[in-house]
């Protein structure tokens, strides 16, 4: 006979491996209203002066036609000298790029954050669509995966019945992911990858997309507004764009870089730099003056014990947005830019009062 | 019968609507429209819980068409002593329902048909080699688990389910490690009937210091019977004459011959503290019906073990139902374990799926495993308990096992929970 409960645990794994204490779940909701403040400060100042960057071009008057063609040679201007991407960064990845599909190593977190990403993009996908199968519920839809790294994003969606086209400007990360997806004969025909910036692809994809996905990128990218203007190109009018990225606060500086990379190592050390982390109403008013309509956003938090992600009303940390292009005109109309600027002001003050 | 019914589920399931499912059968087809005049001798025991997953891909309809016989009652009695437990629901809700296997499986056949564009059924066939993945993925080896059938095909697969016994090849390939034991008894089968035409909706089961003896309904006139006892016994059992055979379960189930004097008094001063705190009484015995004669040709006998997978999961592969776990048969449940296996896998590879996420990753395949090690360690446990302590003449075990189970008798609370349990 086998008694006591010594034997019992011994029969089975250790159960309680995946429970883990709240407790940094408490601890940060209760933070993050001292914190935010700061934030909500700051956050004003830099709109401030981005605000009159753009009262000051947009009060040209251009014809719609002028702005596309100008626009078209500061891409092709951008794609050789400057661009959305940053060679720094591009270093640090390449370093990591074999250990994508390492579902416990380096990019767990990544990997465990499919499950509220992908919830979130395909009930947002199918709350907008009125004709759409369960078993499939992306199919025939669109999609552009930017900065897809392994493919880790990427495959979810093509296994729920959407095109992807994944790209990425590290040639290993493409190497790892068409590797990767190669082994499965129904991935292989649903997505395509690319080594290859945004900008590059502008041209050749206008409007050509249903839904842009740029998960954990924005954070990396050099030129934030390029990228969003390249982003509105490629899209189809009523397109769909999922961003996702971590918030530029104290708390995310305690959390996603001294704690995160330093002090319990579930990213790798050197990932990110706070100075590019972006706030949610900076990429809110981006998106707005792009022609965008922002239509959600979610903060998100990590519990690193039991390593999986949730949904929380505080964006002070990480956060998911999505956000749908305008319809065919007004996409880039000055006045109406400078008109949703201005009725967005009194949001952009709420943050100093939070 | 396990492994079926999971490829049943999962052929049903919208979020697997464009899955491929293959399910390796060793066996042939087996589909009747009509069931036999007799009855088999190897049933089971179906719990509610078991139904709703055999109703949940329209299974349990062929079953309540074909053959099943409810029962609402449970007696459970000592042979040392008069303490019992009796099982009883309130409302005219069915406790479960004794379900002969080759129904079971004739239903979920037809629930497969139902799916064939989606499940592959290769009857006949069996696996000879499995060639695993390495559990981070590198370059240039296959990431799927890669299977070799003796007629030489090839399948390859993100997730195996291995649902192949309690002698599982799977189990055994994957190195995972089983702890088990073969107890000293043997399980006697046959089909009874009984002297006169009954309700007959109860089911029996009498602990003899050999080991239990259950009666467990099928129809009005007829009854399956489960003997454990010794190796020795059931052999002498199967090779008895049909009379001799008659006369030892009609004995079995009605001789004091076990009893003692002091235990007998023992209990009976504890039944009647109970009945000073509890006036109201509690349940009636009931005395079992006697058998009139053995279906020719349907005793059978197999040997007992318990056993259980230190692992249920690992990548790309998970275990389920006796493959996982073995049981006595005295509780019934060896069946409505696995059942409660698929219905969780189930669950967690249809939000799997419907996430977009690998069907074969370890992380929702080890949500499976702690919920499922959870619910049947500790039933594996409390009935791996009751047989050695119900398997001993010893004066104080019998009479802390006849005061217990006459304090649980008393306790409505406690045989709720010990229901709802096992109504799962």
């Amino acid at each position: 006979m086998w008694g006591g409960s010594g034997a019992v645990r011994a029969l089975t794994r250790a159960f309680g491996r995946r429970r883990a204490a709240a407790a940094l779940l408490g601890a940060a909701g209760d933070d993050h209203a001292d914190l935010s403040f700061q934030t909500g400060v700051r956050g004003t100042l830099q709109n401030y002066n981005w605000k009159i960057q753009l009262k000051s071009s947009s009060t040209l008057p251009v014809s719609l036609t002028e702005i596309k063609s100008s626009m078209l040679t500061m891409k092709r201007l951008f794609s050789t000298s400057h661009s959305s991407v940053d060679s720094k960064e591009m270093k640090k990845f390449q370093l990591l790029a074999h250990k994508w599909w390492d579902e416990e190593g380096e990019y767990s977190a990544l990997h465990s954050m499919n499950d509220i990403r992908v919830p979130f993009i395909r009930d947002t996908l199918l709350n907008m669509s009125s004709n759409y199968h369960l078993g499939n519920p992306l199919s025939g839809v669109k999609i552009l995966d930017i900065g897809c790294g392994g493919g880790l994003l990427s495959e979810p969606l093509g296994r729920l019945g959407a095109s992807v086209t994944g790209i990425d400007p590290l040639e290993d990360n493409i190497r790892t992911a068409d590797q990767h997806k190669s082994f499965d004969p129904v991935l292989a025909k649903r997505i395509q990858y690319k080594s290859s910036s945004l900008e590059e692809i502008v041209e050749e994809s206008m409007e050509t997309f249903d839904v842009i996905v740029a998960s954990e990128v924005v954070e990396h990218v050099a030129d934030l507004e390029m990228f969003i203007k390249c982003c509105s190109q490629v899209l189809k009018p009523e397109g769909s764009l999922f961003i996702t990225t971590i918030n530029k606060t104290q708390l995310s500086y305690i959390l996603g870089i001294v704690v995160a990379e330093k002090i319990i190592g579930i990213v790798p050390e050197g990932t990110h730099e706070w100075e590019k982390f972006v706030p949610p109403e900076e990429l809110e008013r981006l998106l707005e003056s792009h022609g965008f309509s922002v239509k959600t956003v979610n903060g998100m938090l990590y519990n690193p014990f039991s390593g999986s992600w949730s949904w929380m009303e505080s964006t002070s940390i990480n956060y998911a947005m999505h956000a749908v292009k305008s319809g065919a005109q007004g996409q880039t109309s000055p006045t109406d830019a400078l008109s949703e600027m201005e009725s967005e002001q009194p949001s952009a003050t709420a943050g100093t009062t939070l | 019968m396990v492994g079926s019914a999971m490829a049943a589920v999962l052929g049903h399931d919208i979020h697997f609507h464009d899955k491929k499912i293959a399910l390796l059968e060793a066996g042939p087809r087996k589909e009747y429209n009509r069931v036999p005049e007799c009855y088999s001798n190897r049933v089971s025991s179906i719990s509610p819980g078991s139904a709703t997953l055999l109703s949940s891909f329209g299974a349990w309809d062929h079953v309540c068409s074909l053959r099943l016989k409810p029962f609402r009652r449970m007696q459970v009695w000592d042979a040392c002593s008069e303490a019992m437990i009796v099982f009883e629901k309130d409302d005219l809700d069915d406790m479960g329902y004794i379900v002969e296997n080759d129904v079971i499986m004739s239903a979920v056949t037809k629930q497969l048909d139902a799916v064939a564009d989606r499940v592959e059924v290769f009857y006949g066939s069996r696996a000879v080699g499995y060639t695993w993945p390495l559990p981070s993925h590198s370059c240039d080896t296959s990431p799927w688990v890669q299977i070799e059938l003796a007629d030489g095909r090839r399948l390859q697969t993100k997730l195996l389910i291995g649902a192949d016994g309690h002698n599982s090849i799977v189990r055994k390939e994957a190195e995972i490690k089983n702890i088990e034991h073969r107890y000293d008894q043997s399980a006697v089968v046959a089909t009874l009937h009984l002297s006169e035409a009954t309700d007959n909706n109860v089911a029996w089961q009498r602990f003899l210091p050999t080991g239990p003896i259950a009666l467990l309904p099928l129809s009005d006139t007829a009854s399956s019977l489960v003997w454990s006892t010794s190796h020795e016994h059931a052999s002498e059992l199967l090779t008895m004459d049909e009379e001799g055979f008659v006369d030892s379960i009609n004995s079995a189930f009605w001789s004091n011959v076990n009893h003692s004097d002091f235990i007998d008094t023992a209990g009976a001063m504890f039944r009647s503290a109970i009945s000073l705190l509890k006036p109201s009484g509690t349940a009636v015995r009931q005395l079992p019906p006697s058998v009139a004669k053995v279906d020719p040709e349907s005793r059978a006998m197999f040997p007992l073990g318990m056993g259980h997978a230190t692992e249920y999961v690992q990548h790309r592969v998970a275990l389920i139902g006796d493959a996982a776990h073995r049981v006595h048969p005295l509780a019934g449940q060896g069946v409505n374990l696995g059942f409660g296996d698929i219905a969780c896998l189930a669950h967690h590879l249809s939000a799997a799926a419907f996430n977009g996420s690998d069907l074969g990753s370890l992380k929702h395949l080890l949500k499976f495993e702690t919920e499922r090690q959870r619910h049947n360690v500790s039933l594996i446990a409390a009935i791996d308990v009751l047989k050695r302590l119900y398997s001993t003449r010893l004066a104080p075990l019998v009479l802390l096992r006849t005061w217990g189970l006459q304090a649980t008798n008393a306790l409505p609370p406690v045989k709720e929970q010990i229901m709802a349990f096992a109504s799962k």
